[in-house]
């Protein structure tokens, strides 16, 4: 299988993506720069986090125009995988892949820190490998990451079982004080409808090995991987609704 | 701004030239220099560019060493050889005055000009440290100081991706008015990717890459070569504004260059802008560069030459291209979307030549602008307060009641507390090779693709170089080198910062003196040459100077990563030891201070000889995994130390059960000098039981004292002297302290 990393001007975690997939898990991974418009070949697609377009205007809001987008527009109608982290999330979101909207961080600063996360489905490609409430140590690192959805969004959220990720205590509880930036829900990651494209703020390349403090990250790459390679026409699906929104 | 029509004496002083300076400008031109050439000498002869003040003071430094590839002084940062194939390109650099002005930008626009620094090299900069000193934090306008240089610098890291790492933070009334801002960067490169400064082959492109000219910083080398005084909101033009997105879009692109095989030179825009950078290659390469101001992209319209010449607008690089590759260089900038402008060429006539619309503007020699600025001896003399200063004498400072209450009020003070709120404001995780994170002794920063990592730590004590510069200075070094010790590096090289007060002062002159010869004599003592560092003089306030203030940025060496070393007790039962000597001394600490509000010496004596058998018998111990923890006593003395250690950074770590039962000479020393006094060469580790006599054995063979002092149990911090207990704390009342220090009064 392959995995693709997008790369726009400003994104910074680009490298970690494909080094956590090429060198911890083992898998093949190509860079696609962010002017191509066509995105051939690849079961999983990473939008990386960092600073694409210095966050001008707002964070992710130039991305969502850049080239590549379309095609992956198109990979995910057609079931294709995609990961946004962090400001690939961001990205998701203002091109309508994912549903919702990001805001500054309660405090309204930038924070690092490792977060603890539980897992709310585990029947999506990106968590099969995990067990419901499992809880996982990954760290988070931004300025915007505050999720928020109108009333309307959030029942289509809680209906279609799209929360796949929420923060929480090291015991795996929910509370003002565990939710390090005040999303609306302890939202940390999200899915779209089909479940194929997956939003999460923390970052799981930073947690996928024992010497960076928490390996719990890798099992959403680890996920994909045996999703992926149990049934791999699953990817390219021609069963998704063809509608520009798909969130 | 307007041409004046002649040049006075009056300008020439506004420029910072004194008289003599401006006859052998004549002399060597043989003639009057006009407007453009006034502004280009004014920068580059300004002691921030032309170190005129300290270059005589800085050969005392040892800069060789068979590790160091490019040494002090020969390009924009130094090169230490760390094998495989690859180097580390460091530096450190200050931007005080403008943080004083606009804390944001002032910092922010700090760490792009340290970052072109490096990358102008060809090594892609890998992490980042900041050494920040304040006034007293119940002053509000320190607080917005802080605030905003701490969002200064991580808006400008964040965005770039390079993960803050480290650094320090101070704070004391001498910089009340006059902050400190020194930033350093470390990058790794290829050995045979390395890219000089410098212009060479006749006919050869000069590219300007990067943002458009503007009017940004005018004068910025000149404003930070004097004192700051009351009326700070007239110098805000001086301050430039920073955009990290342009500097990334830089990055990539230089690293992407290297590969064309089309670069044959490569320099920043930093302080004084395309006059430094074009007389500063042109000058390394013993050739004259020819450039076109018409050709530079400008932001502002109606700006006159001199404005185009000293202009310090941000994330602007020149690059000398091989005549013949410019494609393969547009087809990089174009990528990446960058302006990239040919703006002249090299030539062989050793002129600085520069033209524009209207024909010649300014011909200068190159080397005569680099070198030619004239080197002061200044006069020194040992200050009046040295000589009227009385040494602390213990028997006249009242001993605590209550220790438990010292303890508390020394690991709340914001020097010593938790540095939490500032580095989880930096992105300090970003490229997944931060082994040891902040809130250790030294960040650790694996290299992937090799077994190695490096140790980052920066450090410095301005009360201690008040009271005693020489030992002063060999303190900063020996501290840094310490620091990284503990995470299991050896120490390999420093880069620096010295912040003084007024050259021209003799009192300053001497401090400065003082501690540069301290700080030599540590390096070669422990081995660490000076690869390069940054000089800012005229921090001075209403008040006076500052005290002295050198800051080490020290380099240290894993050659075979494990598992990392922090200074956090691991395990119940785990044992308690500590390396080094104690000693009575409570002069220049911080328990003296804040405690007793004096600021008096002698400070502690740092034995170099002592000091290297302990880092080294630390070093064997670590390598041998003989020991769980290990960290420094510094600032707050063995108490504070014991305290950071039983606080874990990932929430409340173990308690610790310490008797003081030990030989005869440490029960001499009274009870609060022995728990708070800062005497240096000590470090304190935890162990298995079983590992205690392979320990004790390996301290004894390098003539080491060790204490067994206590063993890690339980939730309290508890210091017993037969059978009394001196000190008890709760984790719970110590992270209460410590952990919320700063963000005390802010959300």
């Amino acid at each position: 299988m392959r995995f693709g990393v997008v790369v726009f001007p400003g994104s910074n975690c680009d490298d970690d993506c494909y080094y956590v997939v090429r060198d911890v898990v083992g898998e093949e991974v190509d860079f696609i720069w962010h002017k191509e418009r066509r995105v051939e070949g690849f079961d999983c697609l990473i939008l990386p986090g960092g600073f694409s377009y210095g966050d001008y205007l707002r964070t992710g809001a130039i991305a969502r125009f850049s080239p590549v987008m379309k095609a992956i527009g198109s990979f995910a109608r057609r079931g294709g995988l995609v990961i946004g982290i962090c400001n690939g999330f961001q990205i998701l979101l203002e091109s309508n892949l994912l549903p919702g909207a990001m805001m500054k961080n309660r405090s309204l600063r930038f924070i690092c820190k490792f977060a603890n996360i539980r897992v709310e489905n585990n029947l999506t490609p990106f968590t099969s490998l995990c067990q419901i409430g499992q809880v996982l140590k990954i760290p988070i690192a931004h300025i915007d990451g505050r999720y928020y959805a109108d009333h309307e969004i959030m029942r289509g959220l809680k209906e279609n079982n799209q929360i796949i990720f929420r923060y929480c205590s090291e015991d795996g509880e929910l509370s003002q004080e565990s939710n390090p930036n005040g999303s609306k829900d302890f939202i940390a990651g999200i899915s779209n409808r089909s479940g194929n494209v997956l939003g999460l703020m923390p970052h799981p390349e930073r947690a996928s090995e024992s010497i960076l403090s928490s390996e719990d990250g890798r099992v959403v790459f680890e996920s994909v991987v045996s999703t992926v390679k149990r049934s791999p026409r699953r990817s390219l699906r021609n069963d998704c609704p063809p509608s520009e929104e798909i969130c | 701004m307007k041409e004046p029509g002649k040049i006075t004496p009056d300008l020439v002083k506004a420029h910072g030239l004194t008289e003599e300076e401006y006859e052998k400008i004549k002399d060597t031109l043989g003639r009057e220099p006009n407007f453009t050439e006034l502004g280009i000498f004014s920068v580059m002869w300004s002691e921030h560019c032309s170190y005129k003040s300290s270059k005589p003071l800085l050969r005392l430094f040892p800069t060789s060493g068979k590790d160091i590839l490019i040494k002090a002084g020969e390009e924009n940062a130094g090169v230490v050889d760390i094998g495989d194939g690859l180097c580390v390109v460091m530096k450190m650099e200050s931007h005080n005055h403008p943080s004083a002005v606009e804390p944001f930008q002032g910092a922010s626009t700090g760490v792009g000009g340290i970052l072109r620094d490096i990358f102008t090299m060809g090594a892609r900069p890998i992490a980042l440290l900041d050494s920040l000193r304040f006034g007293p934090l119940d002053n509000g306008r320190n607080r917005y100081l802080l605030s905003g240089v701490v969002g200064g610098i991580a808006a400008y890291g964040n965005c770039m991706g390079i993960p803050t790492v480290g650094g320090e933070i101070c704070f004391d009334e001498t910089y009340e008015g006059n902050p400190l801002v020194n930033v350093m960067c470390v990058g790794v490169a290829r050995r045979n990717s390395l890219v000089r400064a410098r212009a060479t082959g006749a006919r050869n492109p000069v590219f300007y890459v990067g943002a458009d000219t503007g009017r940004d910083g005018l004068g910025g080398a000149s404003f930070a070569s004097r004192e700051l005084t009351e009326e700070l909101d007239k110098d805000r033009p001086a301050v430039q504004i920073g955009d990290p997105f342009k500097e990334k879009l830089l990055l990539e692109a230089c690293l992407e260059l290297l590969n064309t095989g089309a670069v044959v030179g490569m320099q920043d825009m930093g302080a004084a802008g395309l006059t430094c950078s074009t007389s500063e290659t042109a000058s390394r390469g013993h050739s004259g560069m020819r450039v076109d101001l018409s050709l530079v992209p400008r932001r502002e319209e109606g700006m006159i030459p001199y404005e185009v010449m000293l202009s310090e607008s941000q994330e602007r690089m020149l690059v000398i291209v091989t005549r013949g590759k410019e494609r393969e260089a547009r087809r990089v900038f174009d990528k990446w979307d960058l302006h990239a402008v040919p703006i002249g060429e090299v030539t062989d006539d050793e002129y600085l030549t520069v033209l524009d619309d209207d024909g010649g503007v300014a011909q200068v020699p190159a080397r005569f602008l680099t070198e030619g600025a004239p080197v002061y001896t200044r006069e020194e003399r040992k200050p009046e307060y040295l000589r009227k200063i009385k040494d602390v004498s213990i028997s006249t400072i009242p001993e605590p009641q209550d220790y438990d209450g010292v303890l508390k009020v020394l690991v709340a003070s914001p020097s010593i507390c938790s540095k939490r709120w500032v580095y989880e404001q930096y992105d300090h995780m970003v490229r997944t090779d931060t082994v040891v994170r902040p809130g250790a002794d030294a960040a650790l920063i694996r290299i992937k693709g090799t077994q190695k990592a490096i140790a980052l730590s920066c450090d410095g004590n301005g009360r201690y170089c008040f009271l005693d510069p020489y030992e002063g200075g060999k303190i900063a070094v020996a501290e840094a080198a310490r620091n990284v010790v503990c995470v299991g590096a050896e120490p390999i090289a420093i880069t620096n910062c010295l912040n003084f007060g007024n050259p021209t002062k003799p009192h300053v002159f001497w401090q400065f003196r003082r501690c540069v010869e301290g700080m030599a004599d540590a390096c070669r003592i422990l081995n660490t040459p000076v690869t390069g560092g940054n000089v800012s003089f005229y921090n001075e306030n209403p008040k006076g100077a500052i005290d002295p203030t050198p800051v080490v940025g020290m380099l240290g060496l894993v050659e075979k990563m494990s598992f990392p070393c922090t200074p956090w007790f691991k395990r119940e039962g785990d044992l308690i030891v500590l390396l080094g000597e104690c000693r009575e001394e409570i002069g220049g600490s911080e328990y003296l201070q804040l405690i007793h509000g004096l600021k008096m010496g002698p400070i502690p004596r740092v034995d170099l000889e002592k000091e290297r058998a302990v880092q080294n018998t630390s070093l064997e111990l670590i390598r041998a995994r003989l020991v769980s923890s290990s960290h420094d006593c510094s600032e707050g003395g063995l108490a504070v130390a014991l305290a950071e250690c039983c606080m874990s950074d990932s929430g409340m770590g173990s308690g610790a059960v310490v008797e003081l039962e030990a030989s005869p000479e440490i029960l001499k020393i009274r009870m609060d000098a022995l728990l708070f006094g800062e005497t240096q060469s000590r470090i304190l580790v935890s162990c298995r039981p079983r590992n205690l006599p392979r320990i004790e054995r390996l301290a004894r063979q390098n003539k080491v004292a060790c204490w067994r002092l206590g063993v890690v149990r339980g939730n309290r911090l508890t210091v017993r002297r037969i059978k009394r207990r001196v000190l008890d704390v709760s984790l719970e009342e110590l992270e209460e302290n410590w952990g919320k220090g700063l963000s005390r009064g802010d959300d």
